[in-house]
């Protein structure tokens, strides 16, 4: 392939967070199967990463795990190495990756009502970390924490700032999940799915609240989402997750105009896009559903709903290789293709 | 609103109000939440209606009074021409085999103890509608219609994926033929490439038994996929109502223009960058006066503060209810002046 873009960066934008090869498994009474088989992936300073997936993916459990929060058991990391800024964190002791969540790495969550504490008012939860991370005394956190309030734009942030999460809208709350992620000034913000839980109006709200803050504070964003439409308006970079793999990694724009997976392609296929003509678009979907996890295929978990797929693809498991600098994608089909034409343009 | 067409419509719904209490102190005096507040709408046959809308805009109370899990404070619901809105429990009942209902949680909605069997067959025995050996080929031949199976006959819900299980749903819903389904967000919970082979079987279903549907739904892109007309509430309100492609076009309302922008579109070439609306939906205990819309609308004067304004058509069959807008409403101005 010939790189698309013809200046090649001289060296890589700085990594805040590397995810090397995580797996991680299921540990049950009915046996143990893997959820996470090498996730693998960079997030780079300033820059949002999106990790697109269905349901079963995968995804919620990568994310958990960067805080070491994944519900255990059932969920058991096996290997792989999480680096923040060089050092990884699945070797810590408890005591030091209390430290690091909240402070380091923060989320967001889809539902803010859950989230936050109910029996605290918000200005509290806002406190806390600040007085625990940061060393502030009471009064100086209180302060903070209305000046967070401000920067989400809640309004009349100095009552606010005294209620509980029952007395906020859904939109309110959310705004305050965001102020409370970013009081300590993280590295990375993780935010699971922000804006599924609310309507367009209020989704609309919080997507440009986001990116006003990334503009403002860069901090570097994991968005974990479903809905690729999000993506498109918020991402820099995507991960594609299938049933506990990676099978595609791109620049959004790569990964909108050209994508190469069959399982992104069937994706873009399935959404709906609003249009001002018309004409109804057909949506083709993409036929079957995720294998449970416990029950995913040998080889490629793809490939029993892949039109694409050669006996390669039921054999063994692609790996995730370069079609451009700045696109990776995990198919056979795809590189048996790519090679082919690689051959052919060197035979010519 | 006029309907032109000769045959009645299959659902008309006038003037449609619910009203529920809320339990405040003992003393204070009593409040009601308007959840719809003043709906008319109708659906024609082999029609799909969307009722589009925020959270706490009415319109799952709309699906449910319809359906006849709610009980309307006032207003008329005419099945065929008949009004089902104040019928008892028994007269209920052959109404409801025109009607069914497809649910957003296709699990919760789904008998656990049940297999696909049983719960499409439920329905077949209810309604008399067929016995042994007829009932059993006629399940398989829904299983079949929705894309399951014969093999799924005897398996429980916990056996079946997601899509699988709104399929099931679907057959249910199928069993008693009826005319119209309701169906309050029935392809929300489900997976995207799930999505698109609902969206494409209620479709070829629609075409194959002419039914209608009134789609109760949030995701904008999806109902400009599956509708033919769109109404759009906001606060128990109808605030527009038109043929889809009208609706997205050209929307008129504020409201409708608002919710449209919000859409985010899946291309990052093209990325929002106007101003996203304001403010929050009001509560609907005590909704804001006028038009339920003016403290977050852009053009809002003061009549919209005094005044509810009403439908007014804009293009056929294209109705919006906004007084900024009908100022400049030429389609009206047009028409000849009927008392």
């Amino acid at each position: 392939m010939i790189p698309s873009s013809p200046t090649l960066p001289l060296s890589e934008p700085d990594t805040v967070l590397e995810v090397r090869d995580l797996q991680v498994q299921f540990e049950t009474i009915d046996g143990v199967a893997p959820v996470l088989e090498g996730l693998s992936y960079k997030l780079h300073a300033g820059e949002t990463l999106a990790i697109v997936g269905e349901s079963g993916c995968g995804k919620t459990i990568g994310a958990l795990s960067l805080l070491r929060l994944a519900p255990s058991p059932p969920a058991r990391i096996t290997g792989g190495a999480i680096l923040l800024n060089g050092r990884d964190i699945l070797t810590l002791p408890e005591e030091d990756m209390r430290g690091i969540r909240g402070n380091d790495i923060a989320m967001i969550f889809q539902e803010p009502m859950t989230a936050l504490n109910p029996v605290l008012t918000i200005g509290h939860q806002i406190v806390e970390p600040l007085m625990l991370h940061k060393r502030l005394s009471r009064a100086a956190a209180w302060e903070r924490a209305v000046e967070m309030l401000r920067l989400v734009e809640i309004p009349e942030p100095e009552r606010r700032v005294k209620e509980y999460p029952h007395q906020l809208s859904g939109g309110m709350r959310q705004r305050a999940m965001i102020a409370m992620a970013l009081a300590c000034g993280p590295k990375v913000l993780v935010a699971d799915e922000p804006t599924t839980a609310l309507d367009v109006t209020i989704q609309a709200q919080i997507l440009a609240l986001m990116a006003d803050l990334k503009r403002r504070i860069g901090t570097a964003i994991l968005l974990i989402t479903h809905d690729l439409a999000v993506v498109a308006q918020t991402a820099d970079r995507v991960v594609v997750m299938y049933a506990g793999r990676v099978v595609e990694d791109a620049s959004v724009f790569e990964l909108f105009e050209n994508p190469r997976h069959p399982y992104t392609r069937g994706l873009l296929a399935s959404i709906p896009k609003l249009s001002d003509g018309n004409e109804r678009q057909k949506l083709e979907g993409i036929p079957g559903s995720v294998p449970p996890v416990g029950a995913r295929p040998p080889g490629c978990t793809f490939a029993p709903r892949c039109t694409l797929a050669i006996d390669a693809c039921r054999q063994s498991v692609p790996a995730l290789d370069s079609v451009s600098p700045t696109h990776k994608v995990a198919c056979w089909a795809v590189m048996d293709k790519t090679s082919k034409k690689e051959l052919e343009r060197a035979i010519v | 609103m006029s309907e032109l067409s000769s045959s009645p419509p299959l659902l008309q719904v006038d003037d449609l109000i619910v009203r529920y209490p809320v339990k405040k102190g003992l003393l204070q005096p009593r409040k009601h939440v308007h959840a719809v507040n003043g709906v008319s709408f109708t659906v024609r046959r082999g029609e799909t209606l969307a009722l589009v809308g925020e959270s706490g805009c009415g319109k799952t109370t709309v699906g449910r009074s319809i359906m006849r899990l709610v009980r309307p404070s006032s207003g008329a619901i005419r099945v065929d021409g008949i009004d089902v809105a104040s019928l008892s429990r028994r007269q209920l009942k052959p109404y409801r085999r025109k009607i069914q209902m497809v649910f957003q949680d296709p699990y919760a909605s789904l008998n656990p103890r049940m297999t696909a069997g049983e719960i499409i067959g439920e329905p077949l025995g209810n309604f008399g509608i067929a016995h042994g050996a007829d009932r059993e080929s006629r399940i398989m031949s829904l299983l079949e219609r929705v894309g399951l199976g014969r093999s799924h006959f005897h398996r429980y819900p916990h056996e079946f994926s997601g899509g699988q299980r709104q399929r099931l749903g679907i057959a249910r819903a199928l069993a008693v033929e009826p005319s119209l389904i309701v169906g309050d967000e029935p392809l929300s919970a489900l997976d995207v490439s799930v999505q698109a082979q609902i969206v494409n079987l209620l479709d070829h279903l629609q075409q194959e038994f002419g039914l209608s549907y009134l789609f109760i739904a949030h995701d904008l892109a999806v109902v400009q996929q599956i509708s033919h007309r769109v109404a759009v509430m906001y606060l128990g309100r109808i605030v527009e109502i038109g043929e889809t492609a009208d609706i997205f076009r050209a929307p008129i309302h504020p409201y409708t223009q608002a919710l449209l922008a919000a859409v985010p579109l899946p291309d990052p070439r093209k990325r929002r960058t106007i101003e996203p609306l304001r403010g929050e939906v009001p509560s609907p205990i005590s909704p804001p006066s006028g038009c339920a819309f003016h403290p977050r609308c852009p053009l809002a004067e003061d009549r919209c503060r005094r005044e509810v304004p009403r439908a007014q058509e804009f293009q056929a069959g294209h109705f919006a209810a906004c007084h900024v807008m009908a100022r400049n409403n030429q389609y009206a101005a047009l028409q000849p002046v009927t008392a």
